[in-house]
């Protein structure tokens, strides 16, 4: 079996499963936030139930329109945070705690490997990363997770992905998923798992592996995973609220599709509108002027990323007439920033610096685009309206990319900045 | 289920079916009112109880919003017929029983104002403008089940009191 099938296996109280079978599972962790759980939550109170199934293992996460938008996403918010309290919810983050589920989530130790996690949010496939099985759904979804602690799952097949080669001194995670994803199509993984291995993801470090699971959703995929490993162990010691269950795919394993990639000499990709896969080599993009960058999200606001531009904006400036909005994935990961004298460097080079929140990703608030601006962000999704007005266009790229470009105010390679 | 057909391309994603915009509300008449506004921004004028949706591959990709399937039922769309459907849109469909049919072949075949003939149940649906008429699977038992129940919650609700 492959780990996905093992995950859902043990999960479902069974010897084993096949790609096909229906599996109803014991959930780990539901997620909601303050978009979907409202819808969950009402569902819930229309079926009567009065109570969910366990406390400790329902999280709740106001991260979408907090600190709140406007007054019907106060509402929303109010919804979530009322719910929380009645079920005296053990994982609720009030704002000034809370950060992006998906960072929020595996830096707090309230998810792990083996766990089987489902969320009310497409990018819930982050946390595969961690050697779990992770998946989005809906909110009806979720309301019945609620209640009963189960999941039906339909068991996928899985498409295993190799990178062997050197990445590059500017590859990162977020290259390696768009590349992927500019081969693939954005259906490319539809209904399956991708499981990324090979010597490239044995050193991927920790924040690179939440990136590319990120976007497993993005080729249409069920859910992303990375075998764990040392990296993992290193990652969830000292974090972990329980004991982690290490899975790993068998050698006879069956996959539905292999694809193995050499990256050395890879360019840093950027995925151009309006969808993830129309991937270019960021060479190819010199002409493209920005009017906003945006580093952070649930797929780069990590401390990593933070770091990686950091080191290209220390010294410089952001060009003229360009935004630069910097979005640090959850607290945590504000303060370090803060300790280490990055968000000093980021005002300086004349970046503005936010409270964690998914804001301008899904054009929610904070860094909405008018008709006719480009940005470049190193969000998730670059379809149409996505980041605000309908004929706005956003372009996907690594923290690297990005503030390099932020400094010359078109799609740049970080080499021709920091030389 | 009879009505006219508004036919759509590849990838519609869910931030076209109902905007970010417009999700710090979930009342269904509000997000049918702006249903697949960024697609095209006079589809509620023109769709009239009973349409049908057409689409071709990866129908609803992108986020998990529910508030999305909701939009189309509440614009009072009867089904959706696409090539294939994204994973989540197609659960979020199922669990608020929301029609929707996977036929690749009859999405050929149906152009714009054509008027289409659906029944889920038997598998069968017809162009009546072509004349043409097409059978497409069954769900598998586990998603009719859900369906015959009356949607998840009505399914979970039937399962915890039994």
């Amino acid at each position: 079996m492959t780990i996905t099938e093992k995950i859902l296996a043990a999960h479902a109280g069974r010897e084993s499963v096949r790609p096909g079978d229906f599996a109803c599972a014991d959930v780990d962790i539901a997620l909601g936030n303050d978009i979907t759980a409202p819808i969950a939550i009402r569902e819930l109170e229309a079926a009567g139930i009065e109570t969910v199934w366990d406390r400790e293992r329902v999280v709740l996460v106001p991260d979408h329109f907090t600190p709140n938008k406007d007054i019907a996403s106060a509402e929303q918010a109010k919804v979530l945070r009322d719910f929380a309290r009645a079920q005296n919810v053990t994982h609720y983050w009030e704002v000034g705690r809370v950060g992006i589920e998906h960072a929020l989530l595996p830096e707090q130790g309230v998810v792990g490997p083996g766990d089987l996690i489902i969320g009310a949010d497409s990018h819930t496939c982050t946390c595969g990363a961690l050697g779990a099985f992770a998946t989005g759904v809906g909110s009806t979804d979720l309301a019945a997770v609620m209640a009963t602690g189960k999941v039906w799952l339909r068991v996928p097949e899985s498409m295993r992905f190799t990178f062997t080669g050197e990445r590059g001194r500017w590859i990162s995670g977020k290259d390696l998923i768009l590349h992927t994803i500019g081969e693939i199509g954005v259906s490319g993984a539809l209904y399956r798992a991708m499981e990324f291995t090979g010597p490239v993801i044995e050193s991927l470090p920790m924040d690179d592996r939440l990136s590319m699971c990120n976007m497993a959703v993005e080729a249409g995929a069920k859910n992303g995973v990375v075998t764990p490993d040392a990296v993992t162990c290193d990652y969830v010691k000292g974090r972990l609220q329980r004991d982690a269950v290490y899975y790993e795919s068998d050698p006879d394993a069956e996959y539905v599709e292999t694809l193995e990639w050499d990256i050395s000499g890879l360019e840093p990709v950027v995925a151009c509108p309006n969808l993830p896969d129309n991937t270019r080599p960021v060479s190819e993009l010199a002409h493209v002027h920005l009017d906003q960058v945006v580093i952070g999200s649930c797929t780069n606001g990590r401390l990593s990323d933070l770091e990686v531009a950091a080191g290209i904006l220390r010294g410089r400036v952001v060009a003229d007439g360009l935004r630069c909005l910097i979005f640090p994935a959850t607290p945590t990961i504000e303060r370090e920033a803060l300790e280490r004298g990055w968000l000093a460097v980021f005002m300086d080079a004349g970046a503005v610096v936010s409270p964690p929140t998914c804001g301008p990703c899904l054009g929610g608030h904070m860094g909405v685009l008018a008709g006719g601006e480009v940005a470049l962000a190193t969000t998730n999704r670059n379809f149409t309206g996505r980041m605000g007005h309908p004929e706005s266009q956003v372009y996907l790229s690594s923290p690297a990319v990005a503030a390099a470009s932020a400094v010359t105010g078109r799609i740049t390679h970080p080499d021709e900045v920091v030389g | 289920m009879k009505g006219k057909a508004h036919v759509f391309g590849d990838d519609v994603n869910t931030d076209e079916i109902i905007p970010a915009r417009y999700l710090n509300r979930i009342d269904p008449e509000f997000l049918a009112a702006h249903c697949m506004e960024d697609a095209d921004p006079e589809f509620v004028a023109r769709a009239a109880p009973g349409d049908v949706l057409v689409a071709g591959e990866n129908f609803g990709c992108g986020s998990s919003r529910e508030h999305a399937p909701i939009a189309i039922k509440a614009a009072g769309i009867s089904c959706v017929i696409a090539r294939s459907f994204a994973r989540i849109f197609f659960r979020n469909a199922i669990n608020i029983a929301l029609p929707i049919v996977a036929c690749p072949e009859a999405v050929e075949d149906i152009r714009p104002g054509d008027q289409v003939e659906v029944d889920p149940a038997k598998g069968e649906l017809k162009n009546l403008t072509t004349g043409n008429a097409f059978t497409f699977a069954p769900f598998t038992k586990e998603i009719q089940d859900i369906i015959a129940a009356g949607g998840l919650m009505a399914f979970v609700k039937s399962r915890m009191g039994g």
